[in-house]
């Protein structure tokens, strides 16, 4: 087999690769090694509806990369792609260095873990995850083996011979991911799978798919429109919206440097004001808003004087400024909602300049928490101000 | 409590059912379980058994029981194997080929039996059109005998019962999530092994299903072998028709129906037997 060395290539450069040097405005370049999943430039439209504009993205050997967007933002689309259920009008799939893009899905050797699970009805948890390993012919004593060692994996010993609907919904998907993984496949791809299970279970699985990912070592593609699950699993995100991929990066990176304002609004909660650039020296610029207020922001990428840009202040960027304190960027308030969200306090603030803000602060209980109608003095330094271009 | 304001009150509770379900209950009572019972009596009157006897033992009825039994097992087969690719059709296509297909399979529904009988006689006949096109483009140089034999038969009862064989498959195969079978594929499943292994014991209730709706109304078919076979096909209903109306043989005839009511519940329960196993 000729790709048996490209693979193991790509995966020891992947391992070599790890080390990325972040650019000076903070993001992240493409690695230039090659990686166990690379997509380049797919596109696919139904009928006159442009599902992919043209997609890149590489996926770096035993990462978790999630891909995030809206419904209706091309995701599951693109996860079709790679799985081999569409086929793109343009672009390149490659896998372990390998072009897969006209490959059936039974020759890819990717495991999927679907939305609803996908689960054989007719068939007992063993014969569900002995199903991909029937198909490759093994022999019986190891097919069963290896069912007992996958169902062992996630904690399902004992469960083989009953059905798929005598399981609850968080089973079900552990037989579902047992299914996608006993083969040993090169990459796992999940499709929303804790989209049906309760917020508790919900948590307890998605740190169980990044322990399992880890122990295997295997490669996965995560698609969710959940930000905080996103955030949780991937050691990459991929903001997807309208077709196209908006930003790649680290999670801590998506959310405190997003490339422009649907990254920022998407991504966490954001105080965005629109201003224009007054000053600018370096990686320091002065913004004026409209409501007449002056704030400085620093590390943004260099724009010119007049530029037109959205100012991203995350609720927990700024502090509460007691009398005397100062800092690069001040503002005052009266609070008009308070929100007690478990261990955080979120306080509406309407700004005495006009416009609103959003704050959260954790909370302490030797701490009294403020009440409707207080004034506050609110301040941050430059460096927690992001900017993004506003248009 | 909220109740949905549809809910007609006299209804409201445990005997709500039982209301609703009285009328057609005692409909059923009086014209089919009565009838049924008389037909019981008349069979064993006189309190012999001697007309089952006589049904048992003598050859020419034990060969118009299997005669008949062999027609509608080949019919039900042959229902089947056209029924399931038409029904995997309709299950598959867009909707203007559904509709298409779901009049085409209606419209002998919509025919009275009788028209479509005799319009059967005119195709099959020895000069019919059948034989015509067979004729003129020389599969055949005598016209083949399709009609007063068991070929007509079963083509005509085919014919009328295809439809109750398309739509239990076709609504079986509309309830298989589209997703079994692309997580079937990415598994490393071949299309054949993804129909073999997925698609049909997914569709397997509607087959069973189909299968005890055709091979149960097969076994009491009158009409069509009645007119197809002209007297040279005789089926049980066939049989008993005769004994009622030319030899006026009531207690013989209701020890056939009763037989063959046995026989039909029998069928009904074995194939009840292989669906249970299937879906256990």
């Amino acid at each position: 087999m000729s790709n048996g060395t490209s693979a193991a290539a790509a995966r020891i450069s992947g391992r070599c690769g790890g080390s990325e040097a972040p650019h000076p405005d903070g993001r992240v370049q493409a690695s230039p090694v090659p990686s166990l999943l690379s997509l380049t430039a797919i596109a696919k439209s139904y009928g006159s509806v442009i599902a992919l504009a043209g997609i890149d993205l590489r996926v770096p050997d035993g990462e978790i990369v999630t891909i995030l967007g809206p419904s209706g933002s091309g995701k599951t689309t693109l996860l079709k792609i790679v799985a081999g259920f569409e086929l793109p009008d343009a672009g390149r799939v490659e896998l372990a260095g390998d072009d897969i893009t006209y490959v059936t899905p039974a020759s890819r050797g990717i495991g999927m873990v679907f939305q609803n699970y996908a689960l054989f009805p007719h068939m007992r948890v063993a014969e569900n995850i002995a199903f991909p390993l029937e198909m490759r012919r093994l022999a019986r004593a190891e097919t069963q083996e290896r069912v007992t060692s996958a169902l062992a994996l996630v904690g399902l010993a004992g469960y083989e011979a009953r059905y798929p609907r005598q399981l609850s919904g968080g089973q079900q998907q552990r037989v579902a991911l047992a299914r996608a993984i006993v083969f040993e496949p090169r990459l796992l791809l999940l499709d929303e799978p804790f989209g049906a299970l309760d917020r508790k279970l919900r948590e307890q699985m998605q740190l169980e798919v990044k322990r399992l990912q880890r122990q295997l070592g295997i490669t996965a593609l995560f698609v969710t429109h959940d930000q905080e699950e996103a955030l949780v699993l991937s050691d990459r995100i991929a903001v997807m919206n309208g077709g196209l991929i908006e930003q790649i990066g680290a999670p801590a990176e998506v959310y405190s440097r997003p490339s422009n304002r649907f990254v920022a609004d998407f991504i966490g909660e954001s105080n965005i004001y629109r201003g224009k650039v007054t000053s600018a020296s370096g990686q320091v610029l002065r913004v004026a808003l409209s409501t007449g207020q002056t704030l400085v922001a620093r590390g943004a990428t260099p724009r010119p004087v007049g530029a037109e840009v959205g100012l991203v202040l995350r609720p927990e960027a700024p502090s509460e400024l007691l009398d005397g304190d100062t800092v690069e960027n001040v503002t005052s308030g009266v609070i008009k909602d308070v929100v007690y969200v478990g261990d955080a306090i979120k306080y509406a603030i309407q700004l005495d300049a006009g416009g609103q803000m959003v704050v959260r602060w954790p909370f302490r209980q030797n701490l009294r928490p403020h009440n409707v109608g207080e004034s506050l003095r609110i301040g941050w330094p430059g460096d927690l101000l992001h900017v993004v271009d506003w248009s | 409590m909220d109740r949905p304001a549809w809910r007609v009150p006299v209804l409201r509770g445990e005997q709500g059912p039982v209301l609703v379900g009285l009328l057609p209950l005692l409909f059923l009572a009086f014209l089919f379980l009565l009838p049924v019972i008389r037909l019981l009596l008349l069979s064993v009157e006189g309190g012999t058994l001697a007309h089952f006897e006589k049904a048992v033992s003598g050859e020419l009825y034990v060969q118009v029981f299997f005669e008949t039994f062999k027609i509608a097992t080949i019919v039900t087969a042959v229902s089947l194997l056209l029924a399931y690719p038409v029904a995997y059709f309709l299950a598959t296509a867009s909707p203007r080929w559904v509709l298409i297909g779901l009049v085409f399979l209606m419209l002998p529904f919509w025919t009275s039996i009788l028209v479509r009988t005799y319009a059967w006689m005119i195709l099959l006949g020895r000069n019919g059109v059948l034989n015509q096109i067979l004729i003129a483009l020389g599969f055949v140089s005598e016209p083949v005998t399709l009609l007063y034999n068991v070929t007509g038969v079963l083509i005509g009862m085919v014919h009328v019962l295809l439809p109750y064989m398309v739509f239990p498959i076709y609504s079986a195969m509309l309830r298989v999530d589209r997703d079994l079978m692309l997580a079937a594929e990415g598994l490393g499943a071949s299309g054949w092994q993804v129909f073999w292994r997925v698609f049909l014991p997914l569709t397997m209730p509607g087959v069973m299903a189909g299968t005890a709706l055709v091979f149960i109304l097969s076994l009491g078919f009158y009409i069509t072998p009645a007119l197809l076979g002209g007297g040279r096909v005789i089926m049980i209903a066939v049989l008993i028709e005769q004994q009622v109306r030319q030899f006026l043989e009531w207690g013989f005839a209701s020890a056939l129906s009763i037989l063959l009511l046995i026989a039909t519940l029998l069928a009904l329960l074995a194939l009840n037997r292989m669906g249970w196993r299937r879906s256990a």
